[in-house]
């Protein structure tokens, strides 16, 4: 019996169908050398660029996705493997990519050469570098703690890897991969509006969507454009929100190995929608039930099972030997890398140019550390004060996991603006825009810290009348003090990678910049001075790494260690 | 049991395990030759101590794990993975918590080709057969503990195997979920109602032990081996009050602690450093030195009987009988506690007092606090790593079980006031040991 629910379903699942023929139709379209798209500030054509913005973003997630299966599978289940994927995965998560934009869109450029693929693939793999590091992550690290007594349980009842990935592995991982899945589609909106329109040397890129909408409305000075790209970027960042994350959360909760069922019961009405009306609810369980079976297939090949049995002593000798061959081979290849980019650097490259970038990163580095410091002074307080508070921290964490997905740089004309129109100095005032999009992470953690923090310990602390400066010193930042870490953590990433964009914007044709190696960075890409960018991206890669291992590590170590609330 | 042939099902022939350590050596033996056999119509029963390696020996049994030595067949054939036909019941049931009732029970049928149409046939019987039925759409985080373990044995039946292992199945219910769960599961097993043609199970304990079992191997610890096998003929459904069970229980009970007393030192692994010490608040040797002390044991306790006053099981019970034993605060033998003069002085001391003697006695009885206070006291800088004991320990044992054991001499240690532990250096001092 059809309702009003199969109506309002119909209408959505028609549009969906309609609006990802309509996109991908675009995608492949022929055009000549250079690439740009004819693009019109004109209002009407928002709806469809912010599609094609969207549809490059679940592109990328999906490339992310199959990433994650096969790396961090990979990472977990081989010895060998795991000793060169996860240091590199560190290393990837740590790198500012957005530096080496250029470098990728060459390359795209260059393998599907006169077609618009070439310049969608950048763009996507451009996003595709922003979130598949920390899916990638996120999942070796369940696989590495699956529960012993499920893994032999799949053992003795004979499940194949394939079913084993797919009855345990992969459900184990999911809720963590969802969450990271969610923090990496807000990492994306970044790259996106910094991908979509990108000059290296003569080649110009602007593909249809947000960020060059954005772009072009920057080149024409049109605030009420940029204005109108804040409004498309919000919605849409409302609308996958409601239409595909919540119902996955809701969907995913059965997922969480935990003894008792959940207090915390998560809602979509999206989900209720599909779960109450007939015939979408047989769209879903068909390709559910294809999935399913698909799932249960044995996939093995025979040979393969006999050696997986005889699994007596493994030989030690062959093992070794083995080792010996695989660690030449990785040092032969580190070898052949360094050579590489030293050759490639030093073809031009002077030890000043070095000397240069190591004080341009330092400029940088006490930036993005002093931001960090102001901005947690300024909210680890009032997010602890609003976390105490259930219902208000229900509205306002929301609105903070909400700004962090907003991509700042999309405000960044504004602040060129006021720069201008007041005359500040650049290296101030330009610094703001590095911490603007990234310390709403310290918000919303602190906030989830402070709501975790236990009851009875509250009441402890009112009942002994601890108040004033030891409630802060002894209680509150002690206990909001881990999740503040993993906050900080990854704000300071976020602002690292800011940086290039921050420190120089433009505005028409004014340009304005910081001294930093973001700047260094983002002029050297405007000139197509490809071995500039490769030293300023090399060190500061170095620098990033150097700041992570040297004070969020310990400071992580620290709190999971001493102040971990259990 | 009935007219079941006695065929073997299944054979250990010499089984030891080593396990290997981090590095790739060789470490401690867990396992030291044990033959064992599993007919048609029996349960067995694998009674010993945490630690004594009956977990091990029954993931060899189901080919999870492979013996370092000796073979393990099963028909008549040498088992080298997971048997088909073996089926395995876990202490903490191990369930999908994604998968419905139905379809844990299911996924074991579907994963090996079963149609769906017939899994779900079978699934549904086996949960009618375990009393399931009306849960088959719940999901576990929904359940209790018993019928979460209900599940987990659906589960295994429905592969219809003929050996079911048992890995302490009922020790993380309650008393009253787990005795009605183990007569519903005998009531099927002599009702003949189980696809089931042998069982085998591993328990801490005694008297679920005899109570369920038609033979009982019981292991000694460290390495685990079998130091006796006690068949039990009385007819099923036993009685627990019955004189017969009582004398049983407490036959095995001075069996467990016999080995002790011969040579006083003999009653942990190890000689002098190379003593691996169980994990034991000093709250709780405290505890039972009064609870001896009082009436009505008045100094002497008998074990099954005290087990019963404090509610503990033997796992729990027999590590800190042995710990006053090796502070000669206690003898242990034939099933029975006696305090010594110290441990009646201890009973009677006040804190302070009680402090000073047991430091006293860990220092002249526990050769690593011994040894810990000398580097202590012979080092200018009165400071010591804990690495340093640590690597010495792992000479003798494990790397977990030398962690362990330091653990337990510096909770000893700062009870007794002998040294002190600063846990983020991870080092011990003489800091404030007693006199300020």
């Amino acid at each position: 019996m059809p309702n009003q629910w199969d109506f309002l379903s119909l209408a959505l699942v028609l549009g969906a169908f309609i609006g990802i023929a309509h996109g991908s139709h675009g995608m492949t379209a022929p055009l000549s050398a250079p690439v740009t798209a004819d693009l019109s500030l004109d209002y009407s054509n928002l709806p469809y660029y912010a599609l094609r913005t969207t549809l490059r973003m679940f592109a990328a997630l999906a490339a992310s996705l199959v990433f994650t299966f096969t790396y961090a599978t990979l990472a977990a289940k081989s010895r060998r493997a795991e000793m060169v994927l996860i240091p590199l995965l560190d290393v990837l998560q740590s790198v500012p990519i957005l530096g080496f934009l250029s470098f990728t869109v060459t390359f795209f450029l260059g393998l599907f050469p006169g077609s618009t693929l070439g310049a969608e693939m950048a763009a996507i793999f451009a996003i595709f570098t922003s979130q598949a590091w920390n899916m990638a992550f996120s999942f070796y690290q369940s696989l590495r703690t699956v529960p012993r007594d499920l893994e032999e349980v799949a053992v003795g009842f004979h499940f194949s890897p394939w079913q084993k990935f797919w009855q345990l592995e992969a459900p184990f991982a999911m809720p963590a991969l969802i969450w990271n899945m969610m923090m990496s589609m807000s990492g994306g909106w970044f790259f996106v509006v910094a991908s979509e329109a990108i000059s290296v040397g003569d080649t110009t890129i602007k593909l249809p969507g947000i960020g060059s909408y954005l772009a072009l409305a920057i080149d024409a000075k049109r605030v009420d454009a940029v204005l109108a790209a804040v409004v498309a970027v919000v919605l849409v960042i409302l609308a996958y929100d409601q239409f595909l994350f919540r119902p996955i959360v809701a969907f995913a909760a059965k997922f969480r190995v935990e003894l008792s069922a959940g207090q915390v019961q998560e809602e979509s009405w999206v989900r209720q929608v599909f779960l109450r009306t007939r015939f979408l609810r047989v769209l879903v369980t068909i390709p559910a039930r294809i999935l399913d079976s698909i799932a249960l297939l044995r996939l093995e090949l025979p040979n393969l099972e006999s050696r997986h049995l005889r699994k007596r002593w493994p030989d030690r000798a062959v093992s070794r030997i083995m080792d010996a061959v695989w660690f030449t081979v990785i040092a032969a290849m580190l070898g052949y890398s360094i050579y590489q980019v030293y050759g490639f650097v030093s073809e031009k490259l002077t030890l000043a140019d070095l000397r240069e970038t190591v004080i341009l990163t330092t400029y940088t580095m006490i930036r993005v550390f002093l931001l960090i410091v102001l901005a947690s002074l300024i909210w680890v307080p009032i997010s602890i004060l609003i976390g105490l508070r259930p219902r208000l921290a229900e509205r306002i964490q929301p609105l903070a996991q909400f700004l962090a997905a907003f991509p700042a740089n999309v405000l960044f004309p504004i602040a060129v603006i006021l720069v201008l129109k007041f005359s500040l100095n650049p290296d101030i005032w330009l610094s703001g825009l590095i911490i603007f999009g990234t310390q709403w992470y310290i918000v919303f953690n602190v906030i989830g810290g402070a709501m975790a923090f236990p009851n009875d310990l509250r009441e402890a602390t009112v009942n002994y009348g601890i108040k004033g400066k030891y409630w802060w010193k002894d209680v509150m930042l002690p206990a909001v003090f881990p999740y503040y870490v993993t906050g900080a953590l990854t704000a300071s990433g976020g602002s690292w990678n800011a940086a290039i964009v921050a420190e120089y914007v433009k505005w028409g044709n004014d340009r304005i910049s910081a001294h930093g190696i973001g700047s260094y960075i983002a002029q050297a890409t405007e000139a197509g001075d490809y071995s500039r960018i490769v030293l300023g991206v090399a060190v500061m890669s170095i620098f990033v790494i150097m700041f992570n291992r040297l004070l969020w590590r310990p400071l992580f170590a620290f709190g999971e260690r001493r102040l971990r609330v259990n | 049991m009935l007219d079941r042939t006695q065929s073997t099902l299944l054979e250990l022939k010499d089984v030891s395990k080593t396990y290997i350590k981090g590095s790739g050596e060789a470490g401690a033996l867990v396992l030291d030759n044990i033959s064992l056999n599993l007919r048609e119509g029996e349960i067995v029963g694998l009674l010993g101590r945490s630690g004594c390696g009956k977990s091990t020996l029954l993931r060899i049994v189901a080919g999870l794990i492979t013996p370092s030595k000796g073979d393990v067949s099963y028909l008549g054939a040498p088992v080298i993975g997971p048997v088909q036909g073996v089926a395995m019941v876990f202490q903490s049931f191990a369930l999908f918590p994604w998968l419905s009732v139905l379809d844990n029970v299911e996924i074991g049928l579907r994963t090996k080709g079963v149609g769906a149409e017939e899994a779900r046939r079978r699934a549904l019987a086996a949960i009618d057969t375990i009393g399931l039925d009306g849960f088959e759409s719940a999901f576990p985080k929904e359940l209790s503990g018993g019928m979460r373990q209900r599940v987990g044995f659906a589960r295994g039946l429905v592969v219809e195997p003929s050996i079911l292992l048992m890995d302490e199945p009922f020790s993380a219910l309650d008393v009253l979920t787990a005795e009605t769960l183990r007569t519903d599961l005998l009531d099927l097993w002599v009702e003949g109602r189980m696809p089931t043609k042998s069982i085998l199970m591993v328990t801490h304990n005694i008297e679920e032990a005899v109570l369920m079992c038609d033979r009982i191997v019981v292991l000694s610890s460290n390495p685990g081996r079998i130091a006796a096998e006690i068949k039990v003929e009385m007819q099923h459904p036993r009685n627990r009050l019955d004189p017969e069970f009582r004398q049983l229980v407490d036959k095995i009970y001075a069996l467990m602690t016999k080995r002790a007393a011969p040579e006083r030192d003999g009653v942990f692994p190890g000689l002098g450093l190379g003593m691996a010490l169980p994990h034991i608040s000093t709250n709780t040797l405290a505890g039972m030195i009064e609870e001896v002390a009082a009436p009505p044991y008045n100094g002497r306790a008998d074990l099954p009987a005290l087990a019963d006053s404090l509610n503990m099981e033997i796992d729990d019970l027999f590590p800190v009988a042995e710990t006053l034993q090796l502070l000669r605060f206690a003898e242990v033998m034939e099933g029975d506690i006696k305090l010594t003069a110290s441990g009646v002085k201890f009973s009677d001391a006040a804190t302070d007092a009680r402090k000073k003697m047991f430091g006293d006695h860990l220092l002249a009885y526990v050769p690593l606090a011994a040894r810990i206070r000398r580097v202590l006291d012979e080092r200018p800088s009165h400071i010591a790593p804990a690495t340093r004991f640590q690597s010495e320990l792992e000479d003798y044992m494990s790397e977990k079980r030398a962690e362990d054991t330091l653990k337990s001499v510096i909770t000893w240690g700062r009870y007794g006031e002998l040294f002190a532990f600063d846990e983020g250096s991870q080092s011990f001092s003489l800091e404030n040991p007693g006199e300020e």
